[in-house]
């Protein structure tokens, strides 16, 4: 339980630390960083508190994909010397103290929520898909998810083609004066445009006017 | 202190969320951060259920943490997107030269 324990409040602070760092960090790409490592530490929480699934998945997709996307615009944008700054604006600072604010306020909001927070006697009552002991976390997900829910999951699915489409709709170009493959000419030329036969008179050779 | 409970993760995905938020009201220079808080208020959102779905032993809480990651990688894929034309056009993507639609 120590242990427990111990592991938890590292890896929360890391996370913590890590989060503040990616809003702060002067640097666009140290902010990527520090993104990456936060999404680390939480899925090392995730896989602490048993769901070793979610946690796996975390790192692939967070850290395999979302991150080093992010990673890859920020070096094709050139952005990084670009400094980021909290306070840095001179022209309109007014909105900081409000946004400081009601981000305070909704902080502490949710410390109450989560400080008065019991647990409803029926909620324990009213579970959907217990947790089994025996089977592992990746089976069980998998028991669900492929027969109640896959419904969910085929519309996530479009979701992701939809995302994939409208991401190479909107960053497509057509540039001038490239040189492109023609599928079609490829396609419909035939062996009468392409082959001629020619009679070829002996120690004369040929001439072909092309 | 040394019982870890709901209480806590609770109140790790509650500052992380605010972090996000603060990230998202203060920063003034650079979009590309505000989308990276964007994925910081998710992630908030995805410890919350899953240390629900953990204590109350329901795996729907899971489910539903996969989907959310599935929503947010599309998210960031589009956004990422509509930066790119973005800087493609107007050469800028700081947040405080971002004013066309003020009129």
């Amino acid at each position: 339980m120590i242990a427990h324990a111990v592991f938890f409040y590292l890896f929360s602070f890391i996370a913590i630390v890590s989060a503040i760092m990616v809003t702060a960090a002067r640097n666009t790409v140290h902010s990527v960083f520090f993104l990456i490592l936060d999404f680390i530490s939480i899925s090392c929480l995730f896989i602490m508190i048993g769901a070793e699934f979610l946690g796996m998945i975390m790192l692939i997709v967070y850290v395999g994909a979302v991150a080093v996307l992010f990673l890859f615009v920020v070096m094709m944008l050139n952005v990084a010397q670009q400094k980021n700054q909290w306070f840095g604006s001179s022209k309109s600072s007014s909105h900081i103290p409000v946004g400081l604010l009601v981000s305070l306020i909704i902080f502490f909001e949710l410390i109450i929520v989560i400080g008065g927070w019991k647990y409803k006697p029926d909620l324990l009552d009213s579970k959907t898909i217990i947790i089994s002991e025996t089977t592992t976390n990746t089976h069980s997900l998998g028991n669900v998810l492929y027969t109640d829910y896959i419904h969910l999951f085929q519309l996530s699915g479009m979701i992701l083609l939809v995302a994939m489409i409208g991401a190479i709709v909107l960053t497509f170009r057509q540039r001038e004066g490239l040189k492109r493959q023609s599928y079609i000419s490829q396609i419909s030329r035939e062996k009468k445009d392409g082959v001629q036969v020619v009679e070829v008179p002996n120690n004369k050779g040929v001439k072909i006017d092309v | 202190m040394f019982e870890v409970g709901l209480g806590h993760y609770l109140t790790l995905g509650a500052i992380i969320f605010t972090i996000g938020l603060v990230g998202i009201f203060l920063n003034r220079k650079n979009v590309i951060v505000l989308l990276m808080s964007i994925e910081l208020i998710l992630l908030a959102v995805n410890i919350n259920l899953v240390a629900f779905s953990i204590f109350i032993n329901d795996l729907a809480g899971q489910i539903f943490t996969l989907f959310i990651l599935t929503v947010a990688a599309a998210e960031a894929a589009i956004g990422l997107a509509i930066i790119v034309v973005y800087f493609r056009n107007s050469g800028t993507i700081r947040v405080e030269e971002i004013e066309n639609l003020k009129g």
